[in-house]
């Protein structure tokens, strides 16, 4: 089918200079996009499925509700605000649950890593024992193994925990928080249960009053944002190193004419970083070498890309929507996937090419696809057989374009370790200065830049927001596809900074850092939790994250884990923008999260359509931050006297911190 | 922090720490790993190590593993695209510097131990006076305390003019600062420049030339670390606390004169990891943002002219300095100040002449405020070498003005005459000696200044208790004859006064909590029979200061009931020590060393120490350096005494205490004395001998040892045996 290549009706256009020189190439003919299949598909969205309206829980229906229109409630009598909280609270036990297994994987590697079995060590010991002092585990005077291996078992057990004790890291978070969780009995206790109990919950004729929903959905996503998520990062990190800043490069130039061209896509970064080790070993390079090229180029896609990213710089090529645009390339042997995100379009589209689809997982598998089984406890082993797979096929490759000026480079790494360090050093690391210039206004405010990238919407949305905010001295944060984008448009890179507002500009030149700071992956969204609870702990923007000027917005959000992620950030005080939610069908319940959940939470939802819109929005509500704050005004500098040192006493603790804090 | 300082900074760290690297390993094979290193006479090792890694470098050996940790902390260089973060390297890479600056000085003493004076004035052949010892630093670290220096300004190199050079320091020594100088700009240095026109360096007028290459900023820096972990009771390695106290409580910054060097920006890297930020008159990149410093980071292309104002407005600093309308400066700066031989224009008192202040208080209406006479003769109408008689009587009345204020009030003629440029007094009573220097003559000095002076700071300091200050000065002999048997008499019952004033007449003591600024969990407690450790504070001005200001650091302590007469228990003081330390120390004994003693700041004039082969208590003073018989010197005492913490059989305790009849009665009081330095039992011969007498043992005076009879416990026991000392068959103590 011929469709114009440069998006369709339906859908924004492309705006990405390589996937269009990809998408002009002869050699993409055949290739059919989602952007051809949103044209062929023809229909718009069902409004009832867009608005949240419709419910498929019992087969009494399925029924379509029409939100003030008597004869149009559900057969069992269910409202069209039960009904579409009902769907919205699935869609966030769903994204947990994503979050959740991936996570559970991790932790049973971590577990693995600590008892010695595998390719992998425990690599960050610092890390570890911070961690294992939130568990309460004993770290002094005991080996690195004996504290690793508690951690991962009590880890483990999060999970599981059936005790309706919270579960163990909600006390990292600041008191204001905890208190409110507690007040509103939203504590997570056992992260599964969580998800267990809101799929129970939103079973036919169980829970029907949405703000009722919506307290377990709180609950659900926090096991999810404190509870999996987090425990994914901070593992990883222990045993993979916690990310620092590093070079490297982005967009779909990183693939390499001569070498074996292998995209690792997916979300669990076990499997990249076996294969990361395993391509640097001789036997296999030599393999390559055999087969006529000059090396195995591991580049990453979507979220395991910004894994690998983050800690050893391999390049990322794609996100999200460019998965199918990276094998028109022809220039890819192997795609690696493992869960999460990967189309099943990859197949059809790998057809085109000699590329082989390789899925590793077996909860993940795909016709047509070439399974092998990844294998945690033979990692290396298993990494080899797909490298070889790869590898084997470099002598198929036809003809192939890879347009080669189309690499960014970035500077990537900022954990909330590095951000911490990066701002005062060996010495004096500490949010201070971030305070300090948000209070003096040359930083207006934090925003976070989260989440997938949509064929339905423009594929420079996220750019554009993000030029906005830093024109206004908005300091940006970005995890995931999005963290991809801004990097392929050039502003993870610390010569961005002419981009900004002078005072921004200022404070990025001052710290040497880009101003769009890429914080990993999609799972570690919760390291922006980490760090907006840094900013409170470190005083003067108020006690809680709904007191920070700070938003968060996952503009081009397809996945349902972009929805539990913005639950947990509202449930956790901070505001998010959405361009759209499926509960408008539903006008009290969309009331609710766009307005109502403020009183209880401290913070709500919000949804805005275009970029601009979005942009424009949060920094309003960075500014009425601020004025709660009362740091939109100028202040005069305080000049200190002796009486006024002399009344720091009260302020210094006796002895000094003794270098801990 | 912009690209190019910290590149810059980065490249001069790894200059500097090849440098003291290369330095070390020749001296390492020179003179082997066990070659002992240190700075002179401190108990802070190198104090920056110590203060940031808790590390005490005793030998050469010792500082291979600080190289590795230098090498640890210097970054890679910044790369001219795509660079890392570079703010937080280039901190790193300061501060690496100056563990390699330490190292690379303290090899220096060990290769020349007179590279440096090691003196508190430049002698007649060498400018530079190196790192202060811990006498000089505990001495000058008090006025960190009390308020009278609010910090330092660490000078690095000099501007081109050397009247602008006066100048700036002028300034600097008028926001009571003191100036630590060092390095060259184009080969002239700011203390030659300063010596050349006619001004004196030295600690005394707080312009200390610290040495003549940028690697001695460490002095600087070093200094501040100590003030921290003496006063602060901030502990080795705790570098974060370190940092922070010295933020915001030690008001100093770096002022650099002409081009900035690499190594100058690794420095002033360092620096800012302390909060001292950088104030240049050269035209270098500024960092703006704050964060790390309370304001700005570098501050440059300032004039001359505003460089002080700038550099204390961008540190966060406010020096409250009244303008007393004299042609010449006046600050704590001059205090120490001296009038020498070849300068000296004219005398009073001193021997010379007779000369005499008393200040008495009267009805209301029998002063006039501001009224400042003189009867007789003024330095204008005398010729260089004509001295004078001088008597100073001044006049106080107000509402809230006692008798017992008198002898606080008149106590502070000696050090506010001594703020005034080119004046030096010293003494006080019938025992007052003043020198006058022509450059103060030249300028227009005369006495009527020093009533102004008087009038406007009594009023300043005092105005809560006096509503009314004359000032009536006399050089005629006559009258100087008058005004003195008015003193003497108004002395003898001032004194009887005192003497009868004791901890059993008085129902309250006063705490002291004026070093709260620097020392945050100490608290003192003043009765009448035991002053303030610091020697400055007695019962009576905890008295004055509390009338003064109601809200401040002298507060009443009802001292409550007596539950042990000879440790010294009062339930008051319990009660009060244990709020105001919130549960630290829960209670205090008055006068004991073993039980509960009283915590300590740092800022003592003496250290008490049980001896227990002696069973007997030693003495030792902060001026004294050499050893003492517990094995330890003053120094190192000071850190077990010091930092708010009881120690039992270690405390500080000022001179006064030692001959109070209240001294150590737990104890068994003076009887339990053996040891103290020559210097200190010779300064307090009179009282100790008195007391000697009133306990029936006037011999006991001679029993007790100094450095003299020995420096080791086995030396002094064998003296004390000879002597029969009673410590020797009392209980034991321990």
């Amino acid at each position: 089918m011929a469709v114009k290549r440069n998006g369709c009706e339906g859908c924004a256009d492309i705006t990405c200079p390589s996937s269009k020189q990809v998408l002009a190439q002869d050699i993409a003919k055949g290739v059919k996009t989602a952007y051809d299949r949103i044209k062929a598909r023809g229909t718009s969205a069902c409004l009832f499925g867009s608005g949240g309206t419709c419910c498929r829980n019992c087969n009494m229906g399925p029924c379509q509700i029409i939100d003030g229109v008597e004869e149009m409630i559900g057969v069992c009598g269910a409202t069209a605000d039960t009904v579409a909280a009902r769907n919205f609270a699935r869609v966030v036990a769903s994204g947990t649950a994503a979050h959740t297994d991936h996570a559970r994987e991790m932790v049973r590697g971590f577990l693995e890593t600590a008892k010695g079995h595998g390719p992998h060590q425990i690599k960050d010991v610092v890390k570890l024992k911070a961690l294992a002092e939130v568990f309460g585990i004993v770290t002094e005077g005991r080996e690195t193994k004996e504290i690793a291996i508690e951690l991962g078992e009590r880890a483990l057990a999060e999970f599981g925990k059936q005790d309706n004790e919270p579960i163990s890291m909600l006390k990292r978070a600041v008191p204001k928080r905890q208190a409110i969780w507690k007040k509103l009995n939203i504590a997570p206790r056992g992260i599964d249960r969580e998800v267990v109990e809101m799929m129970h919950r939103t079973h036919m004729g169980v829970d029907q009053d949405y703000k009722n929903i919506m307290l377990q959905a709180s609950r659900c996503a926090l096991a999810d944002g404190w509870g999996s998520s987090m425990l994914s990062t901070e593992l990883t990190d222990i045993m993979f190193g916690t990310p620092v800043p590093r070079r490297a490069v982005v967009d779909l130039g990183v693939l390499k004419p001569d070498q074996v061209n292998i995209c690792v896509h997916g979300h669990e970064p076990l499997l990249a970083e076996s294969l990361c080790i395993a391509a640097l070993e001789k036997d296999m390079i030599d393999l390559a070498k055999k087969q006529g090229a000059k090396g195995i180029n591991l580049v990453g896609v979507c979220c395991t890309g910004n894994e690998i990213l983050m800690r050893r710089g391999i390049p990322v090529a794609a996100g999200f929507v460019q998965q199918e645009i990276v094998l028109s390339t022809g220039a890819v042997e192997a795609m690696v996937g493992d869960v999460q995100c990967i189309m099943q379009s990859l197949v059809e589209v790998a057809k085109n090419f000699h590329t082989d689809i390789i899925t590793t997982n077996y909860r993940a598998k795909m016709e047509g696809a070439t399974h092998i089984q990844f294998e945690e406890e033979a990692a290396i082993e298993s990494a080899k057989g797909i490298l070889t797979k790869a590898i084997m096929n470099f002598k198929k490759r036809g003809k192939f374009f890879i347009p080669k000026e189309q690499k960014v480079d970035v500077v990537v790494g900022f954990s909330h370790e590095t951000i911490n360090y990066m701002l005062g050093g060996s010495f004096r690391a500490s949010y201070r200065p971030l305070n300090d210039n948000i209070i003096n206004g040359r930083i207006r405010g934090v925003a976070a830049i989260v989440g997938c990238d949509n064929f339905h919407l423009s594929d420079d949305g996220h750019e554009v927001i993000a030029r906005e905010l830093l024109k206004n001295n908005v300091l940006v944060l970005a995890t995931g596809c999005a963290a991809t984008a801004l990097g392929r448009a050039g502003l993870a890179n610390p010569e961005a900074a002419k981009y900004c507002g002078d005072s921004l500009r200022e404070v990025c030149e001052t710290v040497g850092m880009p101003p769009v700071l890429h914080m990993g992956s999609c799972v570690d969204n919760s390291r922006i939790l980490i760090a907006a609870t840094q900013m409170v702990k470190q005083g003067g923007l108020g006690d809680d994250i709904s007191d920070l000027p700070a938003i968060g917005t996952a503009p081009l959000w397809m996945s349902e884990k972009a929805v539990a992620i913005g639950q947990y950030f509202v449930a956790s005080g901070a505001q998010v923008v959405f361009q759209d939610l499926p509960t408008f069908g539903a006008k009290e319940f969309n009331n609710y999260l766009l307005e109502g959940l403020m009183g209880p939470l401290g913070a709500h939802w919000n949804v805005a359509k275009e970029p601009l819109e979005i942009a424009r929005l949060m920094i309003a509500a960075i500014d009425s931050k601020r004025e709660a704050l009362g740091i939109n005004k100028k202040k005069d500098r305080v000049l200190f006297d002796m009486d006024m040192r002399r009344d720091l006493g009260a302020g210094v603790p006796n002895t000094g911190c003794q270098g801990h804090k | 922090m912009s690209k190019i300082i910290c590149s810059a900074a980065i490249r001069g760290a790894h200059k500097i720490v090849d440098m003291a690297e290369e330095k070390y390993e020749e001296a390492l094979k020179k003179y082997g790993p066990e070659k002992e290193v240190s700075f002179p006479n401190t108990a802070y090792f190198l104090p920056i190590i110590y203060s940031m890694l808790g590390a005490k470098v005793q030998t050469l050996g010792d500082m291979k593993e600080i190289f590795q940790e230098c090498r640890k902390l210097l970054p890679p260089l910044v790369t001219d695209k795509l660079w890392l973060p570079y703010l937080a390297p280039a901190l790193d890479a300061g501060m690496s510097t100056f563990f390699a600056e330490e190292m690379f000085e303290a090899v220096r003493y060990l290769e020349n131990s007179e590279f440096y004076t090691k003196t508190e004035d430049p002698t007649a052949n060498n400018l530079w006076l190196g790192a202060a010892d811990d006498v000089i630093f505990r001495k000058r670290g008090v006025e960190f305390v009390d308020g009278s220096a609010p910090g330092f300004a660490a000078i690095m190199g000099s501007p081109a003019d050397k009247e602008v050079a006066s100048k700036i320091a002028l300034e600097l020594q008028e926001k009571n600062l003191y100036i630590f100088m060092h390095d060259q700009s184009n080969g002239i240095s700011m203390p030659e420049q300063l010596v050349k026109n006619g001004v004196q360096v030295g600690w005394g007028t707080r312009l200390v030339p610290f040495g003549k290459s940028y690697t001695t900023a460490v002095f600087a820096i070093g200094f501040a670390c100590r003030v921290a972990m003496a006063f602060g009771g901030i502990k080795p390695g705790d570098y974060k606390g370190n940092l922070i106290y010295n933020k915001d409580r030690t008001f100093a910054f770096v002022m650099a004169f002409g081009e900035v060097s690499d190594e100058w920006y690794a420095n002033a890297a360092g620096a800012i990891n302390w909060g001292f930020p950088t104030i240049s008159d050269w035209d270098i990149p500024q960092v703006l943002p704050t964060g790390i410093c309370t304001y700005e980071h570098v501050v440059s292309n300032v004039p001359h002219d505003e460089i002080v104002q700038k550099a204390i407005e961008v540190r966060g600093l406010k020096v409250n300095v009244t303008k007393i309308d004299i042609p010449m400066s006046f600050g704590p700066a001059f205090e120490g100040e001296r009038v020498r031989k070849d300068d000296l224009f004219m005398e009073c008192g001193g021997g010379r002449t007779p000369g005499v202040e008393v200040l008495i208080s009267k009805d209301m209406n029998e002063v006039e405020d501001g009224l400042v006479t003189i009867e007789g003769p003024d330095i204008k109408d005398i010729e260089v070498g004509q001295n004078l008689p001088l008597a100073i009587l001044v006049e106080v009345a107000g509402r809230e003005m006692q008798s017992d204020f008198e002898p606080i009030l008149e106590r502070q003629f000696h050090h506010l005459i001594n703020y005034i440029q080119g004046i030096m007094h010293m003494g006080q009573r019938n025992i007052m000696w003043i020198r006058i220097g022509k450059g103060a003559v030249e300028k227009g000095l005369s006495f009527t200044h020093i009533g102004k002076v008087l009038h406007g700071k009594l009023h300043q300091e005092f105005g809560a208790i006096i509503d009314k200050i004359q000032v009536k000065i006399y050089t005629e002999a006559n009258k100087v004859a008058e005004v003195m048997e008015l003193a003497k008499k108004t002395y003898a019952g001032r004194d009887e006064r005192l003497g009868s004033m004791t901890d059993e007449t008085e129902e309250v003591f006063y705490s002291c909590t004026l070093c709260q600024s620097f020392a945050p969990s100490h608290v003192c407690v003043i009765t009448p029979e035991r002053v303030g450790m610091c020697g400055a504070y007695n019962w009576l001005d905890g008295k004055a200061s509390y009338q003064i200001n109601p809200t401040g650091p002298n507060q009443p302590i009802q001292k409550g009931e007596c539950t042990d007469p000879m440790v010294g228990y009062f339930t008051g003081i319990n009660e009060f020590v244990n709020q105001a330390s919130r549960g630290a120390v829960p209670q205090v004994s008055c006068y004991s060393l073993m039980n509960d003693p009283m915590t300590a700041c740092g800022c003592f004039e003496a250290i008490a120490a049980m001896l227990p082969q002696a069973n007997g208590v030693m003495f030792v003073n902060r001026d004294y350096m050499g050893m003492t018989p517990s094995g330890m010197k003053f120094t190192t005492l000071a850190g077990m005494a010091g930092g708010g913490a009881q120690t039992p059989g270690f405390m500080g305790v000022s001179k006064h205490y030692i001959a109070s009849p209240k001294l150590l009665l737990a104890e068994g009081g003076l009887k339990r004395v053996v040891w103290m330095p020559k210097m200190l039992k010779d300064e307090l011969a009179e009282k100790l001998q008195q007391r000697c007498k009133d306990l029936g043992m006037p011999e006991l005076y001679d029993m007790i040892a100094t450095e003299e009879q020995g420096t080791t416990e086995e030396e002094i026991v064998a003296f004390l045996k000879e002597k029969g000392h009673p410590a020797l068959t009392m209980e034991t103590a321990v």
